[in-house]
């Protein structure tokens, strides 16, 4: 029994589906019952969607339990634990025998998310004990040439993992060759895409993946200060990489003189966000760093030439540094065997929406939007139709059903009208109007305009009222073309990714549902039975039993009918509030 | 656009004149003369306060020799700084892309009738404030809200109000200190 070790998932979804509660039951139960098991705690390990999950380690094998609540641990600790017999059923992965989700897991190559779920992130210990900082080790002691650290990075093929996917080596490139007696290195932890949480899951889970690989750049540029710009609504992330950055000091991978380098001097800080998804986009984050408003500037000169504080600096994302240690230790050929032509490694995606198995899923590049929906998401919740997928959040657009065999890496995706993005991918049924989503993209990006290019401010505003008036039934004929104008506009007339990128999920969904648009302008009718002032909602007579609920409900007194006699909804009078709807007992009201 | 207009009554509704201005001492001390330190002083006296009094305003750029000009312009800019007062308990209703097509509306909607407040104010008993939040990537659970720093998932409307109806009840019932249980995982 000595060598049994429980583990815990406490990541920021564990928690909320209640891990805590499940972590201190077992601390109660082997207190209480004086049970001798080792108790650890670790971060996401991807399976949101059977959250919170429990791992059991002993002379056996692995057992991962999912979906354990507080009753359930009592009764997994006494079978398990005290009666050595697992129960099966609530197991999800197990090295012992095959589980429904073998496919799953079979499908993902874990490079980015190595140690997500297998490590304690606030112990650097569990981080060293799996290969952790030996990459920054092999190159200092090797005196490896930041020249040929910048190659091996180059060679790997990996490019920029926060969306737009520009080379990173090349920009490794540029700002090595920058001259100037301070450089930068950022990292970009301001994931604001909504639907979107792969960096929150490295930074509570890894952490120390993201300093090594930020160290490692520090070294191949000649950068001697860090900053990570984390979104404040993490505040998990905060507080993990905070820890992780003293722990680092005190080994002293980070401060003077490294790894027994004269001169090798770096150190990292975390700022927090302040709420502004345009601080996304690199000039705006730099802003926001120098405690300016975080509005983007012009570029050239880039980054990489005069960047924070006009100094030489390279900016990549969470995803990208956490895979950099890994290229370095296993070499680049070990990278970009995974995906295909330009294409190279894995990517890390957030699946979300209508899906059965939500959660994060790391796959090789080049793999199709179909196996990530089928194989590893589970397909749609409820078996409804398929319809579309949003890539890329705000910026991104939606991919049809047809087009799901269009593989997944970046210039296939753009072809689509949709970008790769950060990696979110919100999947949509049957029940999700395009039209709605449309609006709801534009009402965010409206929110989020910084307000400094009139096409970007002024613009998005007037498509949101459009796509407002549209979803209220109060759409014109004429609202399509001045939509698409105004896109083309915005498009061409705005500095940065947020302005240039807002018209997507517009141009998307009038691309591949326009028939949506022109039902909700021409016919009045939402086809998702969605937009709730496009409903009418009847009484089905064979179904209403005369019960009274919905007529003392309406608000605007639009039900007519007695006790045990049909009800009768006056069209005229009704707001659609849909109060009947949910208040009917029966089923017998009906929307179309 | 992110540029919110300040009407002169909005930034200081209530006339407070009790803030307490040597709570924020620490955090001028700390920041006082180092780059890039604006952000930071404005999150530091949100933290302090639970929003930014006016003034605050005037004593940061009093001791700091930062523009009060800048100091309202970036406060105005990001969603996390406050120019009034907040209630006891923050309700964030999550309006990311998967609550929304998981119908996070209607949470927000019933959330709103049932506490007589529009999304962002605060209720007259100055209990609950009502916000909705762009994501906070618990995309799986959705639809979700967060209290305190309480999350709450794969909720429906009635859930919601549920849950808010209990915090309510209990906040009505004693004003004792919550006796909760110590959170283990936690250390």
């Amino acid at each position: 029994m000595e060598s049994i070790k429980i583990t815990v998932g406490l990541g920021s979804c564990g928690i909320a589906a209640g891990a805590g509660k499940v972590f201190d039951e077992i601390v109660r139960i082997k207190e209480a019952d004086n049970l001798k098991f080792d108790l650890a705690k670790t971060s996401c390990i991807g399976m949101c969607f059977r959250e919170p999950l429990v791992e059991i380690k002993d002379e056996t094998g692995s057992y991962l339990y999912g979906d354990v609540d507080v009753k359930k641990i009592d009764e997994i600790i006494e079978k398990h634990i005290v009666n050595f017999s697992p129960i099966k059923e609530y197991i999800v992965k197990s090295d012992q025998f095959d589980t429904p989700y073998k496919e799953y897991f079979d499908a993902q190559v874990k490079i980015t998310l190595r140690n997500c779920g297998n490590i304690d992130p606030e112990h650097i210990t569990e981080y060293e004990n799996r290969q952790g900082y030996k990459a920054i080790r092999k190159i200092t002691s090797e005196k490896t040439p930041p020249e040929d650290v910048i190659k091996s990075v180059l060679d790997s093929g990996i490019r920029g993992r926060g969306g737009a996917g520009f080379s990173t080596g090349m920009k490794w490139n540029f700002a090595r060759n920058s001259k100037s007696d301070e450089k930068y290195v950022v990292c970009n932890a301001d994931e604001g895409d909504p639907g979107a949480f792969m960096d929150r899951s490295v930074l509570e889970g890894d952490p120390h993946s993201v300093l090594e690989g930020m160290i490692i750049c520090a070294y191949a540029i000649g950068a001697t200060h860090g900053y990570i710009y984390c979104r404040a609504e993490y505040p998990l992330a905060v507080k993990r990489l905070n820890l992780a950055i003293n722990q680092a000091r005190e080994k002293k991978y980070l401060g003077n003189n490294l790894f027994g380098i004269e001169g090798f001097n770096f150190d990292i800080i975390v700022k927090e966000g302040a709420g502004a998804f345009v601080c996304g986009e690199e000039t705006a984050l730099m802003a926001s760093i120098e405690g300016q408003r975080g509005m983007p500037r012009k570029r050239p000169p880039f980054p990489a030439v005069k960047g924070l504080w006009k100094k030489p600096t390279n900016i990549n994302n969470v995803e990208t540094y956490a895979n950099i240690p890994w290229i370095i230790l296993n070499g680049p050929a070990a990278y970009s065997q995974y995906g295909k032509e330009k294409n190279r490694g894995t990517k890390v995606f957030a699946l979300t929406g209508k899906i059965k198995n939500g959660g994060l899923v790391e796959v090789p590049m080049g793999i199709t939007i179909r196996d990530i929906i089928y194989k590893l998401g589970g397909g749609i919740i409820n078996d409804k139709k398929f319809k579309a997928v949003q890539l890329g959040g705000p910026s991104g657009g939606c991919i049809p059903e047809y087009l799901a065999d269009t593989s997944i890496d970046y210039e296939s995706v753009t072809a689509t009208g949709a970008i790769m993005g950060s990696g979110g991918m919100v999947v949509m049924d049957e029940t999700t109007c395009m039209v709605d989503v449309a609006r709801f993209f534009l009402d965010f990006t409206q929110k989020e305009s910084c307000g400094k290019c009139t096409f970007c401010r002024i613009g998005t505003k007037r498509m949101l009222e459009i796509l407002t008036r549209i979803t209220q039934g109060e759409g014109k004929e004429e609202d399509i073309p001045a939509l698409e104008e105004l896109a083309q506009q915005i498009k061409d007339a705005t500095l940065c990714g947020l302005g240039n990128s807002a018209p997507n999920p517009v141009l998307t969904t009038l691309k591949y549902f326009r028939n949506e648009y022109e039902a909700h302008i021409r016919d009045k009718k939402c086809p998702s039975l969605y937009c709730k002032k496009l409903l009418t909602y009847e009484v089905i007579p064979d179904k209403c039993t005369g019960c009274v609920v919905c007529k003392r409900g309406c608000p605007v007194g639009a039900i007519d009918g007695d006790k045990k006699i049909v009800h009768f909804i006056h069209q005229e009078l009704c707001t659609k509030c849909g109060d009947c709807y949910s208040k009917c007992k029966f089923d017998a009201i009906k929307i179309s | 656009m992110r540029i919110a207009r300040i009407k002169p009554e909005a930034v200081n509704p209530d006339k407070r004149t009790d803030v307490d201005l040597s709570l924020i001492d620490s955090v001028i001390e700390r920041y006082k003369g180092k780059k890039g330190n604006l952000i930071p002083l404005l999150q530091g006296a949100q933290t302090t306060y639970g929003y930014i009094p006016k003034e605050v305003f005037d004593k940061i750029a009093l001791e700091t020799g930062l523009k009060k000009n800048d100091l309202y312009g970036v406060a105005t800019f990001y969603a996390q700084f406050r120019l009034s007062p907040v209630g006891k308990v923050v309700v964030r209703v999550c309006h990311g892309t998967a609550c929304h097509v998981q119908n996070a509306t209607v949470i927000t909607e019933d959330l709103q009738n049932f506490l007589n407040v529009k999304d962002g104010e605060t209720t007259e008993d100055r209990l609950f404030t009502l916000e909705s939040v762009a994501c906070l990537g618990c995309c799986s659970l959705a639809p979700c809200m967060m209290i305190g720093e309480e999350t709450f998932g794969k909720l429906n409307g009635k859930k919601a109000v549920d849950i808010v109806k209990s915090i309510k009840r209990k906040e009505s019932l004693d004003n004792k200190p919550n006796q909760a249980k110590p959170e283990l995982w936690k250390a």
